[in-house]
Parts: C-alpha cells; sequence; structure tokens
C-alpha cells in the first residue's frame, strides 16, 4: 500500500467517525431528553439541538486554534536559521521528501527528548522537536524523529486526532452532564411517569458511552503512532536511525513538561510518566514494540 | 425493453465514471513528477548559487589549491550547460563529487575550519545536498507509481487512450537508498 492512499483513507475515516459519533451524541441527547423531558418532543429536540450545537461550536473552535492552543500552552517559540541551521534543513528536505508545504518550524525548552507536530492540514501545519531532542540526538536520529512527525503531516493524523478528541470530549460531557442532573435533580414529578427501562437505558448509556469512546480513541491514537512509524521510514529511508532515537528515548527516560493527558495524543513518544494507569490508557503503543517493528523493516 | 435499456446505460455510466476517475488519477500523478521534478531543480540552482561564495571564503584561506577551485569551477558550468534530465544526473554528481574533494582540501586549514562564514556555508551546501536527495526520492517514487499505474491493467488502457507515456527516472552513480517496504496494518 502507498503512503498517498493512508492519506485518503485516513480522511475517510474522519468522515466515518464523525458519523458514528454523532449518531451516538443524538441518541445520548434523545434518551436524555426522553428522562427529563418525561417524552416531551420539544424538550427532546431542544436536547439534541443543544448537543449539536456545542458539538459543532467546540469543533470548530479547536479546528482552527487547536494548533495555536498546542503550541502556546507547551511554550514553543520559533526556531531560526542561525542557530538551527541542521533541524531547519531537515525539516524542509523532508517536507520536499513528502512533497507538502514546509511546515512552521518551532523548538519546545525542554530537556526530555520530544516532538510533535499539529495543524489542521499540511498546509497549516506546525512541527516542534525538544531543546533536549537537538542536543542529546545525533544528526540522523533527528531526522528520522522529523521523518516520524512528517509522517503525521502528510497522512492528516492531526485532523483525525482533534476530531476524535473533540467527539469523545462531548460525549464525556453529556453523560456527565446527566449522571449530574440524575444526582442533584432528581425526584422531579414528571420522572414518575416515565418507562423505568429508559431510565436504567440512560444510566447504562452514560457510564458505558465514554468508557469505550475514550478506548476507541487510544486505540485509533496507537494505530497512527505505528502508522507515522511506517511513514517516516519510507520518507527518511531510514529506519534503523528512528529505532535509535526511540532507543535513546526509552534510556533518558524523562517527563516532557508543559504535556497533559489533554495533549498527550499529539506527542513523538508518550510524554507522560510511566504507570498503572497511564500504561493502560496510553496514547502511545509501547515504545519496545515500535522499536523492535522498525527493526524489522 | 426497458430492462435492457436501463442496464446498458448503468454498465455506460459505470464505464464513463471509471474514465474519468482514472484520467483524473494520472493528472495527479503526473503533476506530481513535474512538482518534484521543480523541487530538483530550485534546490540545484541553490547550491550553484552557493557555490562562488564558498570558493571566495575558502580562497582566503587556501590560496594555491587551484587545481580544486578550477575543478569545482568546471563542474559548476557543466551544470550550468545541462538541459536533459540525464545530463543534469550526471553533472549533479561530478557537482557532488568535486564539492567532497574541496571540503577534504579544507580539512587541512583549521582556520578555515573556524571560519563562521564557512561553517555556514557548509551546513547549508550539505542541506541542499540531501534535499537534491530528498527531492530525487520524491521525483523516482511518483515516476514509479506513474509508471505503475501506466502497466497495469485496466489503468494501461486508460494510460494508452490518452496518452499517458511512461516517464524517465532520475537516475545517479550516487547509491540509491532503496524504497522500503512497509505494510501499514
Amino acid at each position: 500500500m502507498n503512503a498517498f492512499d493512508e492519506s485518503a483513507i485516513n480522511k475517510f475515516k474522519s468522515y466515518f467517525l464523525i458519523f458514528c459519533f454523532t449518531l451516538v451524541i443524538v441518541a445520548l441527547g434523545y434518551v436524555f431528553g426522553m428522562i427529563y423531558g418525561g417524552g416531551n418532543q420539544s424538550i427532546i429536540i431542544f436536547f439534541m439541538i443543544i448537543a449539536f450545537i456545542i458539538s459543532v461550536i467546540i469543533a470548530l473552535i479547536s479546528f482552527y486554534m487547536g494548533d495555536k492552543a498546542a503550541l502556546s500552552m507547551s511554550k514553543a517559540y520559533p526556531a531560526n536559521r542561525r542557530d538551527h541551521a541542521h533541524y531547519i534543513n531537515s525539516v524542509e528536505g523532508l517536507a520536499i521528501a513528502a512533497q507538502i508545504p514546509t511546515p512552521k518550524i518551532y523548538i519546545l525548552p525542554d530537556e526530555a527528548i520530544n516532538a510533535f507536530s499539529t495543524g489542521r492540514d499540511p498546509k497549516n501545519a506546525s512541527i516542534a522537536v525538544t531543546e533536549g531532542a537537538l542536543k542529546k540526538l545525533n544528526r540522523v536520529e533527528l531526522e528520522g524523529v522529523i521523518a516520524h512527525e512528517m509522517g503525521h503531516i502528510k497522512n492528516y493524523d492531526m485532523r483525525l486526532m482533534t476530531i476524535t478528541v473533540i467527539l469523545v470530549g462531548l460525549i464525556v460531557l453529556l453523560s456527565d452532564f446527566f449522571i449530574r442532573g440524575m444526582i442533584f435533580g432528581g425526584g422531579r414529578d414528571d420522572n414518575r411517569e416515565l418507562n423505568p427501562i429508559f431510565l436504567i437505558i440512560g444510566i447504562v448509556l452514560a457510564i458505558l458511552a465514554p468508557i469505550i469512546a475514550q478506548l476507541i480513541q487510544l486505540a485509533i491514537s496507537r494505530k497512527r503512532e505505528y502508522a507515522a512509524d511506517a511513514e517516516g521510514a519510507i520518507l527518511g529511508r531510514n529506519p534503523e536511525a528512528l529505532a535509535s532515537a526511540l532507543k535513546k528515548i526509552k534510556k533518558d527516560g524523562l517527563e516532557t513538561k508543559h504535556a497533559s493527558k489533554a495533549t498527550a495524543h499529539m506527542y513523538f513518544s508518550n510524554p507522560l510518566k510511566k504507570g498503572f494507569w497511564n500504561n493502560l490508557s496510553s496514547t502511545h503503543p509501547p515504545i519496545e514494540e515500535r522499536i523492535r517493528r522498525l527493526e524489522a523493516m | 425493453m426497458g430492462p435492457i435499456i436501463l442496464g446498458i446505460i448503468i454498465v455506460i455510466a459505470i464505464i464513463v465514471l471509471y474514465l474519468i476517475i482514472a484520467y483524473n488519477r494520472f493528472v495527479v500523478l503526473k503533476n506530481r513528477i513535474d512538482n518534484a521534478w521543480s523541487q530538483i531543480d530550485v534546490q540545484l540552482k541553490r547550491r550553484f548559487d552557493l557555490i562562488p561564495n564558498l570558493i571566495e571564503t575558502v580562497k582566503g584561506y587556501a590560496k594555491h589549491e587551484k587545481k580544486v577551485f578550477t575543478e569545482v569551477t568546471a563542474a559548476r558550468t557543466a551544470m550550468m550547460s545541462a538541459n536533459t534530465m540525464q545530463e543534469k544526473a550526471k553533472a549533479n554528481t561530478q557537482l557532488s563529487n568535486t564539492l567532497k574533494s574541496l571540503f577534504a582540501v579544507a580539512e587541512d586549514y583549521p582556520k578555515l575550519q573556524a571560519n563562521q562564514n564557512f561553517m555556514m556555508l557548509q551546513e547549508e551546501l550539505s542541506g541542499t545536498e540531501s534535499k537534491i536527495a530528498y527531492a530525487r526520492q520524491a521525483y523516482n517514487d511518483s515516476v514509479l507509481s506513474y509508471n505503475n499505474g501506466t502497466e497495469k491493467f485496466p489503468g494501461s488502457v486508460v494510460a494508452g487512450m490518452f496518452s499517458f507515456k511512461q516517464r524517465e527516472f532520475f537516475k545517479t552513480d550516487e547509491t540509491e537508498k532503496a524504497p522500503i517496504k512497509v505494510k501499514f496494518e
């Protein structure tokens, strides 16, 4: 399969994802409307419209401003040609290899070895690596990391992940809304007439939907990391360099500052500390498995 | 009568739809080749422009290394007069080799090595060199997928109908990094 197909498949997946999650959101809106509105049509429609408007607004904001927010949250500053000629040249070279415009080039003030890319499409993309990566990785390893990020940009991964995060967030929000309503706003008279089956469906949905949505999000994220490693190997023609960079990160073992659960999925390697819960809910596949796959290429 | 005509219309519609999609796909692939080629040209030009500056800087420290200067200048001139792809590829390899010997000579002059301007030029030239390699890789990858498209059935029929001809690879003597076969699943 060539890389062009990969980005086409990804675009299709984005639309499919939006479709599926929209169904879930509308279903949530409907069930919650039934419970709180007691079967009253106009209240149900009101709930669904509210859910829809919230999702559209959040989607638009994060679609158009998500990259700027991510860059400012991580305290990124632009690279200059005087001090970072090799870094800039590598990004420009790999953009040529990927046949996309050169992304905006940033540096993150952080000693850990890491990198991320962001932006809704290749025309509006940014790439950032940490000071630690510039210092500790050799030239080919740095190129390997940049090639991986270029793979994300070329394949429209940021669009897919941004959309996923928003939709999952919305499902979590709606479910939270519902459960809080059950606890604090319960005991209204019109609830009495409601079919108890709806109440049970509502509770089950409110508990299960966010968990399943988050698991789907994590599965997608991990899959995109493998794909970006593969794409990076195709672009840079040097999977060993990427594997060697991953080994250095593993040995280094530093935690990336300014990274949180909200932004973890964007990074080259998992920026968060290892722990039972973080491993279970990781946005990245295990580093050993990534190295193994790269070395097998 | 009805269903047969309907069937014929559907079949024709499917064929026409396929022709449109396949035609557009070839156009996209062809444009990608042209785009990659212009990238190669841009980078070759960039390197071409950097060389006089480099020679001037090195001359300031290593005046008597005349042989290597004339070689680089000659290769640069050959690059300028190259027109076809094969000529350009050949001149490019020649220029890379002479530049390599220039930088080898420069290693004997520690003062030159410490010169800020020289260091910047060296970084820029090696950056441009690797950009040429990446551009060539993109070009050859694009030619490969285009040529594959014109050979495989049923794309080959469409290619024949609209005369999408096979394109030439940008070959060099340098050892080419082979495309990496990767499975995405």
